[in-house]
């Protein structure tokens, strides 16, 4: 009996593997086709001359007020890239210490009963819904914070930094705690051997190698405190005010497609800045999750020698 | 020298305990988020709260169209997301080869798609589903507003496309965990590539497709962002019977009732309610997606 | 008993792991109904034969062969091979026990339930006792057929392993070191194993266990670096081997 293949055995086969494989390029085709939507919703602002009475690139960056439906709407991004700005700078401000500070302990100095526990604690505060953290933002914590430190606004950017701190926490810490448990046993004996304490090895050795790795996770936060949305759309005071005090009320990019898409006209000037707004947000995240990813790869294959 | 050393190991002690107070801070605001949930909250439940609807203005009533909509929404996306997350995770580590120009592109689309904002799937889904694929249904079926108008069906879509990449992640850890001897085992015993994944890989996978799952739907019951233009209603006096009707769900509900209530004072206390349900209901989901994790893997241990 | 018929014939057989080579200008004939052992030093290239033999070395990337690899005259290195049925010509047996995280009788029946006609019930159910009979373990597990094969001790795995490549009655059984991982009585119980098997069977099997070669096999053949340095009757290569590589190998001076 020969042991050639008998034509036809394997079409079920090779059908089975082809639909996986296809299946398998459906990620590559919604990046594109994300792209190329919010792009072609967002290009008449360059290219539609009937639009272009309304609203032009031009536009966008001049003055300093986002007054969209006013009788002579205006369309500055400032006042709202300022806001995203301000919101994210807070909350990384709160977060990253707090994100580096658990797991540098968690990882190198708490024991592992300890661990096994702070892990699942920091999931489930990873898998508060942010709508959730927004309300509490906006019912409780407002109120409280503005009662101590005498706030005479009670949602401002500080408001809603902390509380999208506490959302990016959790993406900080894991891709921190791994690129710090990344770094090989072998540092810290050598550096314990050499009689430095286990403080001064957790941060003259250990931090400082799993340095890219780190600068990845808070890239990697702020990827998502760009992006978060509920949480800044209640608690920040929803006021598109181009002002530096992070007392004041504030508006993020994020905050004003969600809060101005439901009611705007479709295919008018408003509609289509909304959505450049939209395409500004996917490249600017594309390029800080991109860099925090290869930063991240970059660490672990220097320390591993190969691509994990 | 050693007042020196003791100075020493007393800093080293207090900035020790400093990094493990970042730890104490964290788990101090799972607690006070809880905790004021559940005390401003736990006084509206009630077994009408969670199965009739709201009355006079969402300032009475309970919250069931949220509940029915928000799991109808969440077995759409399930459908949706899991085969073909499932398939992709497969053919990462089952089939494709590291190095290839595919096998990069892929894996770059799926992280990339993981950091996109999610109002900007949001964005996506209504000029994507609703007007594109929506509208041109409607076109060339000759009718007006069936499909290119927000509906269950896009904002589920919607919520698939965005959890797609939690899905990959967690099958392919699941694959990673599964001895590479298994699988030479069934080929040597002359199975074709396809039954030794179908009959001795994906069983074993089940665990971690299931943590994936459950996390995915934990995380598409929260969401507001990618539906709120997309599907979900602020108010419907009705349930929704088709996949092409709009819904009310739970996040949003709690959104609509904190920030558009005519009467603030008489919608809190359903609102902490309807937040305790949905916090009740996320964190459920991630105990049960930590415990399958922490069972598979204590299984692997013992060298199964 | 007719015997001297050649099942397999190693021709000019070199094999590559990208760019360096594991296995150089290899050819030697496998009797049939014979145990032949693969020996050498670790690392020379026993593993990599074995697994050329049913080519289970398409599953590592970078591998590359020439030369040939006949089974009943006929290369398995061909375009067209049907490598799903090389393989259940060709049984191996692993290292370790490698048995699926299922039942003892869904080990045993998963080679017959993978090929193209599924028996019923009550004939799988006979050949997994025939096959698990063969494999002298039947009266172990015969009353837990249904438990998982995961609670058996190693040697009672690598026992079902056995049996479960059986299962699909194959014609030539390859096994790497199937005793390494074993204690001493696990190993006598595997050895006495092969040495029924080979009345009908044709059998491979690698071991860096000069004893264990010199009890189990008909034939040895001795690699070095990835090179053949003798094959022959193991008799003759134990008492007067032709080599002196071979005769300080045996002698134990290296490896
Ligand atoms: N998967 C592999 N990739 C690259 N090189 C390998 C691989 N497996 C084995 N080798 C190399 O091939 C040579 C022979 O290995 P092997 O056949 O396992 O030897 P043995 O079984 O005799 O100990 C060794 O030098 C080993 O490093
Ligand atoms: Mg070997």
């Amino acid at each position: 009996m020969s042991l050639k293949k008998r034509r036809f055995k394997y079409l079920g086969e090779s059908l089975i593997e082809g639909n996986i494989k296809i299946t398998a390029t459906f990620a590559i085709v919604v990046v594109f086709l994300i792209f190329i939507f919010i792009m072609r919703e967002s290009l008449p602002i360059f290219f539609n001359g009937e639009v272009r009475q309304e609203i032009t690139f031009g536009k966008l960056f001049k003055g300093t007020a986002w007054q969209p439906v006013s009788d002579n709407p205006r369309f500055s991004l400032w006042p709202i890239i300022l806001g995203s700005l301000k919101v994210t700078l807070i909350a990384l401000f709160f977060a990253v210490p707090v994100a580096i500070g658990a797991a540098l302990y968690s990882s190198e100095f708490a024991g592992r009963r300890l661990k096994e526990f702070i892990k699942p604690a920091v999931e489930l505060l990873a898998g508060i819904p942010s709508v959730v953290l927004g309300f509490f933002a906006l019912m409780v914590m407002a109120s409280f914070l503005k009662n101590i430190f005498g706030w005479e606004i009670r949602l401002n950017a500080v408001n809603a930094g902390i509380a999208l701190g506490f959302a990016v926490i959790p993406s900080i810490y894991s891709l921190a705690e791994d690129a710090i448990n990344a770094v090989p046993r072998s540092f810290r004996e050598a550096a314990l051997g050499l009689g430095a304490s286990p403080w001064q090895t957790a941060v003259k050795v250990v931090l400082p190698a799993a340095l890219p790795g780190v600068s990845a996770a808070v890239l990697f936060g702020m990827g998502r405190a760009v992006g978060e949305t509920m949480v800044v759309l209640m608690a920040a005071g929803n006021a598109p005010l181009f002002s530096f005090n992070p007392l004041n009320s504030t508006r993020t990019m994020t905050a004003t497609i969600a809060a101005e898409l439901g009611e705007v006209v479709f295919g008018s000037g408003h509609y289509h800045a909304l959505f450049f707004i939209g395409l500004v947000l996917f490249l600017v995240t594309f390029v800080i999750n991109m860099t925090s990813w290869a930063l991240f790869d970059g660490l672990m294959s220097k320390l591993y020698g190969s691509k994990k | 020298m050693t007042n020196k050393m003791n100075l020493r190991n007393i800093k080293d002690k207090l900035k020790i305990g400093l990094t493990g107070s970042a730890v104490l801070l964290i788990l101090a605001i799972l607690t006070i988020i809880l905790g004021t949930v559940i005390i401003g909250g736990y006084k509206s439940i009630s077994w009408e709260f969670l199965t009739q609807a709201p009355t006079e203005g969402m300032t009475k009533g309970g919250i069931f169209p949220a509940i029915f909509g928000m799991v109808f929404s969440l077995l759409l996306m399930l459908i949706a997301v899991v085969p073909v997350g499932v398939a992709t995770a497969v053919y990462l580590h089952e089939y494709a080869q590291p190095g290839f120009i595919l096998t990069k592109l892929i894996r770059g689309a799926v992280n990339n798609l993981a950091g996109v904002p999610s109002i900007v799937f949001g964005l996506f889904g209504l000029g994507f589903f609703i007007q594109f694929i929506g509208g041109g249904l409607d076109r060339s079926l000759g009718q007006a507003g069936l499909f290119g108008q927000p509906c269950i069906l896009w904002a589920s879509l919607t919520l698939a496309l965005m959890n797609l990449p939690m899905i990959i992640v967690a099958t392919e850890e699941a694959l990673r965990a599964i001895p590479q001897a298994e699988r030479a085992g069934a080929l040597a015993l002359g199975a074709t590539k396809w039954q030794s994944i179908r009959h001795v890989v994906l069983p074993q996978a089940i665990p971690g497709i299931l943590t994936g799952v459950v996390l995915v739907i934990s995380r598409g019951a929260g969401e507001v962002a990618p539906i709120m233009f997309t599907g979900a209603a602020y108010y419907l006096p009705y349930l929704p019977k088709l996949p092409t009707e709009q819904f009310m769900t739970l996040g949003y509900h709690i959104f609509v009732m904190t920030t558009q209530s005519p009467d603030i004072d008489a919608t809190v206390p359903i609102a902490m309610g309807a937040t305790l349900v949905l916090l009740a209901l996320t964190f459920s989901l991630n105990i049960i997606a930590i415990i399958i994790r922490s069972r598979t893997r204590s299984q692997l241990r013992k060298g199964r | 008993m007719q015997t001297g018929t050649d099942r397999l014939e190693i021709k000019g057989f070199n094999l590559y792991y990208h760019r360096t080579k594991a296995l150089e200008d290899i050819s030697m004939t496998i009797p049939e109904k014979r145990v032949t052992a693969i020996i050498g030093p670790s690392g020379c290239g026993k593993s990599t034969l074995l697994r050329s033999i049913n080519r289970m070395n398409e599953m590592i990337d970078g591998v590359k062969v020439e030369g040939q690899i006949l089974l009943d005259g006929e290369d398995i290195y061909q375009k067209d091979i049907d490598v799903v049925e090389l393989r259940r010509k060709v049984g191996m047996v692993f290292q370790r026990p490698n048995p699926f995280p299922k039942s003892i009788f869904e080990n045993v029946a998963f080679g017959v339930r993978m090929g193209d006609n599924v028996p019923a019930k009550e004939k799988l159910e006979e050949v997994v006792e025939r096959s698990l009979k063969e494999a002298a373990i039947w009266d172990e597990v015969k009353d837990r057929l249904h438990r998982s094969a995961m609670e058996l001790s190693g040697g009672q795995q690598q026992r079902v392993c056995i049996a479960r490549a059986l299962a699909v009655e194959p014609e030539v059984i390859l096994m790497d070191e199937p005793a390494s991982a074993l204690d001493p009585i696990a190993t006598a119980k595997i050895e006495e194993l092969i040495f029924r098997l080979k009345e009908k069977y044709t059998i491979v099997i690698v071991t860096h266990n000069m004893q264990q070669a010199a009890r189990v096999s008909g034939f040895t053949a001795f690699l070095m670096l990835g090179k053949l340095v003798e094959f022959g009757p193991t008799e003759k290569m134990m008492t007067n081997p032709a080599s002196k590589l071979t005769e300080e190998y045996i002698t134990g001076r290296f490896g």
